[in-house]
């Protein structure tokens, strides 16, 4: 074969691929328009879960944290986390200071209450974001968003390449050590499936985080949305976070 | 012959092969169900009080209505399913109840702190206390009881000497319903010119010209009175 002979055939094949995938596209649809839902992770029930903390509420005791890592098999070194609680200090001199009370570190040098303009403690989880970056990064595909709008990791799949940990910009992925896979909140997925609330939810002693449906016409979380001046972090990176704050400093990063 | 076989290969591709096989769809829906099926630990309130009627009610009548049984109990799904044989733990020392009533300047005002080293030393919490209907065993008599972030900056302060009632009237009802009985706040200027006036303040306090400063404001609109300016 020449090459004029090859490129006559290649014109011809351009469009016959296109058209092929057309009708094989075609029929996927069909299938998953049957199985009920066109959204990757199997079948949702409309529902688009999120979660309200109101800031005010928080009292820093870690029942949340310890609570997490019961229900969710969390290694229990105190550096991984699905959730955990920073202190903020805001000091007279304008200088804020954030520091990780979950974990069991030496306490900071005790600070004259003098110096202090204001303190408070922030829950800190996976925002489980509308758009997020995580998901993008994946090389081989391990993290994605399920139809209710949670974001999991398909053990089986992730290669532990840490991107996404790299690529979160909450910090809120860990490498768990044991299967060197990457891992992070689920809403506690096998409780929130089952009319259970997340663990974190379930043991706040001062009603602090509010777990619901954000589409759903009446959920305690849309009635705390309409309630409180509601504010998410990084909101310029354009992540959508639906972990949202009610009352939240703007030191707050 | 070329033609023939790109021709095959993409028959293949898009025709005899499922669909399912190039998409990410199938491993992301087991990978879900996956997630759905494992075992959760921590059973629920709706759960506890099927059998623990009574403390149940006693506690939704009491301050701690809003704390979940396993907050305290810990995870007792394993309890639910087998009461006989595996037993939360239920905490009686003194460790436990500071982790939430321990003073931590970063809490809420008005939650309540107890000073670990002087209050009732060594004693368990849960002598004078129910944990599931946690009210004082008398009465607070000090505001510190609640207010322990505002009594420590007040006790650095140039006013440490003042009691919370010179400036606070809170009625009885305040100690028992805390949000619903508010204590007052000074409401004039004349109220800080009692001492801190030119005109006829106290000897010690420093004063200001009442007509010359500040004017509309209340004078702790600027002035934070539990921790004042100047030492």
């Amino acid at each position: 074969m020449d090459k004029r002979d090859f490129l006559k055939d290649a014109i011809l094949f351009i469009p016959a691929a296109g058209l092929l995938k057309t009708l094989a596209g075609s029929t996927e649809a069909e299938a998953s328009t049957s199985e009920g839902s066109g959204h990757a992770g199997g079948e949702g029930n409309g529902a688009w879960y999120g979660m309200g903390i109101e800031v005010e509420k928080c009292i820093g005791c870690n029942r949340c944290v310890e609570a997490c890592k019961a229900e969710n098999d969390v290694p229990n070194e105190p550096y991984y986390f699905r959730t955990w609680i920073e202190r903020y200090t805001v000091h007279s001199n304008g200088e804020t200071t954030v520091e990780c009370i979950s974990t069991n570190a030496e306490p900071q040098p005790e600070v004259d209450d003098r110096d202090i303009l204001r303190t408070f403690f922030v829950p800190k989880l996976c925002n489980q974001c509308a758009n997020p970056p995580c998901v993008q990064v994946c090389p081989v595909g391990a993290t994605f968003q399920t139809a209710d709008g949670v974001v999991l990791v398909d053990k089986t799949r992730c290669i532990g390449c840490r991107y996404c940990i790299q690529a979160c910009p909450y910090g809120a992925r860990y490498l768990d050590p044991r299967s060197r896979t990457a891992d992070k909140c689920t809403f506690c997925y096998h409780r929130i499936t089952n009319d259970q609330l997340p663990a974190c939810v379930e043991v706040c002693p001062t009603q602090a985080r509010i777990f619901g449906d954000l589409h759903s016409r009446a959920s305690r979380l849309v009635r705390f949305q309409r309630m409180n001046k509601i504010s998410v972090l990084k909101p310029d990176l354009n992540t959508e976070p639906k972990v949202r704050y009610a009352q939240l400093d703007g030191e707050v990063r | 012959m070329l033609a023939a076989l790109l021709g095959l290969i993409l028959v293949l591709r898009f025709v005899v092969l499922p669909a399912d096989l190039f998409s990410a769809k199938p491993h992301q829906v087991a990978a879900t169900e996956r997630e759905r099926a494992k075992q959760a630990s921590y059973a629920g309130v709706s759960v506890c009080k099927q059998c623990h009627t009574d403390e149940f009610e006693t506690k939704s009548a009491g301050y701690h209505r809003n704390v979940a049984c396993e907050t305290c109990h810990g995870p007792a799904l394993g309890h639910a399913e087998a009461p006989k044989s595996a037993k939360p733990p239920a905490p009686r020392d003194r460790k436990f109840c500071p982790v939430c009533h321990g003073y931590d300047p970063s809490r809420p005002t008005g939650f309540p702190q107890i000073n670990q080293a002087n209050h009732n030393p060594m004693k368990p919490c849960i002598t004078c206390h129910d944990p599931h209907d946690p009210v004082p065993p008398e009465t607070p008599q000090e505001c510190s009881a609640c207010h322990g972030q505002i009594a420590s900056t007040k006790a650095l302060s140039s006013h440490a000497l003042l009691a919370c009632t010179t400036c606070h009237e809170a009625e009885e009802e305040h100690k028992i319903q805390p949000r619903s009985s508010r204590p007052s706040k000074p409401d004039s200027r004349e109220f800080c010119g009692q001492c801190h006036s030119s005109e006829h303040g106290v000897s010690r306090a420093p004063k200001v010209d009442m007509n010359q400063h500040g004017d509309t404001f209340l004078c702790w609109q600027c002035h934070y009175p539990h921790l004042p300016e100047g030492n």
